[in-house]
């Protein structure tokens, strides 16, 4: 290291520490730049119109998206049950059968799997459900959300699982419990909170998910009639208005991505109150 | 509680069952990977077959005359991914820092919290954002002091429009940042108390600490976390789409507007009138799906190794 003096060197590290503090301050900055923003302008697009009534035609005031409110809600709901049941099964794999290459090889995969380009996943599940149907459809853009929630439940449920004592797992056993007994009395029981925060944050992340239904659900200006057809959803109408140039759907835009954004940030603050809290009855129980 | 009474051969049968679903369910991950990479292949043989390698080099992309090229996209994938990485990273080494040896105790948890918030926040909200807060600004303000300023690079001139590259690779900066921010957190806690100490007990200042100690001991988590955030900026589709301005043109100028693969996608699959187009975009998903898969894989490769380092402090 070269000598400096005290002084170069003390300047230099309040000069570096300075740089740190904007940059944390620069980050948070854009947090509450972004939130404040949504807020400001979706807030004069929130009323009971807003929930309760269908889109207006285009160039006409009023509507509501009360059908996409509701499609974004069927579509989640389904994504949820496929991505959470397959992904808790294969996390449970990982978790428990941790050392064999096939454990490995998925471990690996699915770490990638978790930052795959969603827009490939809508292609994907395109030319597997819209061609053969031959129709756009709610399910085809439920499937791609599953497909997209499935490496980030069976990730977290591996994490969870580990947290596990072995110990535990070990007296269930030598108390003659099957193993699948063990696994579901004992060890899904103890890992239950952080399963919990993992699936909740993985509907959350989808919730929000535009690229993927762009060519699975597409969207419609009317209620949704059956998984088997285009179903209207937030995301895309939030996009599609965006870009329209009534300025009506602009504002109505700017609603849908406040209900969104505050969804999203709830489901993510509500996980955090959660640990938080187990976490303190927990250590009260002193376990 | 049924089966510990009864006879093992039902609960013999009810372990096998389980641990073939669970390992069902693992393979199927497996298996749903290669088939998409499968049915990817086979929706672009046609433009693979008609235009070969000419497609990842060509500059034409021309639905009308059915001639396609990515190269345009290309380059526009990889300059915004570069630029956001380029704004975000110095960032993030920053907030990192602050995060875990600068900022009073209390408020670590409140910053560390809005930090994973703005991670949170899904991408189609930065894209209004972007197109209608921050694109004003970059094309009333920004890009007109850019352009007097550093107007003789070629990259700073031409018309300030607000929306095109530079605005894009910002809004993913901003996207990207808390990703990388929360891997060099983790990465930075990594270092063993005694290291940090020892340098602190030879004279070190905090910011010598950081670059002689704590970076060196995460060298390769810290790379790993860069590639992880290159690889979301590359795959990111509606934050740029809404900012990019959708332009099948090479510039040297970061104001014009430009195209990635992603918003390519997103505008126009749905458009796609014939075989030819149709299988050209699913030729760019390819390749998109290629690159992101490898920038991944180097950096979990990278941060897999780096992982037993810290377990054995």
């Amino acid at each position: 290291m070269r000598a400096r003096s005290a002084a170069v060197r003390k300047g230099s590290n309040l000069f570096a520490l300075g740089c740190s503090a904007l940059a944390a301050l620069i980050g948070l900055a854009f947090l509450i730049w972004i939130i404040a923003e949504v807020f400001y302008r979706g807030i004069g697009a929130i009323n009971w119109d807003f929930f309760t009534k269908l889109p207006a035609p285009p160039g006409e005031e009023g509507g509501g998206l009360a059908n996409a409110i509701l499609g974004t809600m069927i579509i989640t709901a389904l994504a949820t049950v496929l991505g959470v049941s397959l992904g808790v099964l294969a996390g449970t794999y990982l978790g428990e059968f941790r050392h064999t290459k096939i454990a490995d090889v998925v471990r690996f995969l699915s770490n990638i799997f978790v930052s795959a380009p969603s827009i490939v996943i809508g292609i994907f599940v395109y030319a597997v459900l819209v061609v053969p149907l031959g129709n756009f459809s709610g399910l085809a853009g439920a499937i791609s959300l599953a497909i997209i929630m499935l490496p980030v439940i069976t990730r977290t449920t591996e994490e969870m699982l580990r947290l596990v004592p072995t110990g535990l797992r070990e007296s269930a056993l030598a108390l003659g419990a099957p193993y699948w007994h063990m696994v579901w009395h004992v060890v899904y029981r103890s890992a239950r909170t952080g399963m919990m925060t993992g699936i909740i944050l993985a509907v959350a992340r989808v919730s929000g998910e535009t690229a993927p239904l762009l060519f699975t659900a597409l969207n419609s200006p009317y209620w949704p009639t059956g998984l088997l057809e285009p179903m209207a959803n937030l995301t895309v109408t939030i996009f599609n208005y965006a870009m329209s140039p009534y300025e009506d759907w602009q504002i109505k835009a700017w609603g849908g991505s406040l209900i969104i954004t505050v969804i999203v940030l709830l489901m993510n603050i509500g996980t955090r109150t959660l640990v938080h809290r187990m976490g303190r009855s927990k250590s009260g129980e002193g376990h | 509680m049924r089966s510990s009474g009864q006879v093992s051969s039902s609960s013999q049968w009810r372990d096998t069952l389980f641990k073939a679903s669970t390992l069902g369910s693992a393979i199927f991950i497996l298996c749903l990977l290669a088939f998409m990479v499968l049915v990817l292949i086979i929706y672009a043989w046609p433009s693979i077959t008609k235009f070969g390698l000419k497609f990842l080099i060509s500059l034409e992309w021309n639905p009308v005359a059915g001639e396609f090229g990515a190269l345009t996209t290309i380059v526009g994938t990889l300059v915004s991914a570069a630029l956001a990485i380029i704004i975000a990273v110095p960032l993030a080494v920053g907030v990192a820092f602050f995060l875990t040896e600068m900022a009073p105790l209390p408020l670590r948890p409140i910053f560390s919290t809005a930090i994973e918030l703005l991670a949170a926040v899904p991408s189609i909200i930065y894209g209004m954002w972007g197109l209608f807060t921050l694109a004003p600004i970059m094309g009333d303000y920004i890009e007109p002091w850019l352009e007097e300023h550093f107007g003789f690079i070629p990259l700073f001139s031409g018309p300030p429009m607000g929306i095109g590259m530079l605005t894009a690779g910002i809004v993913l900066a901003i996207m990207i940042l808390p990703f990388i921010s929360s891997v060099l957190r983790d990465v930075f806690k990594m270092t063993p108390q005694v290291l940090k100490e020892s340098a602190y007990g030879l004279g070190a200042t905090t910011s010598e600490v950081l670059w002689h100690v704590v970076i060196p001991y995460g060298r390769r988590g810290v790379v790993g976390g860069v590639f992880l955030g290159l690889g979301r900026a590359l795959g990111e589709t509606m934050a740029v789409t809404f900012v990019i301005g959708n332009a099948h043109e090479l510039s040297w100028s970061l104001f014009a507007p430009a195209n990635t693969i992603a918003s390519t996608l997103a505008n126009e699959f749905t458009e796609a009138s014939d075989d030819l187009y149709l299988s050209a975009l699913v030729e760019l998903g390819l390749v998109l799906f290629l690159i992101t898969f490898i920038v991944l894989g180097i950096a979990e490769w990278w941060l897999k190794k780096s992982a037993p380092k810290g377990k054995g402090a």
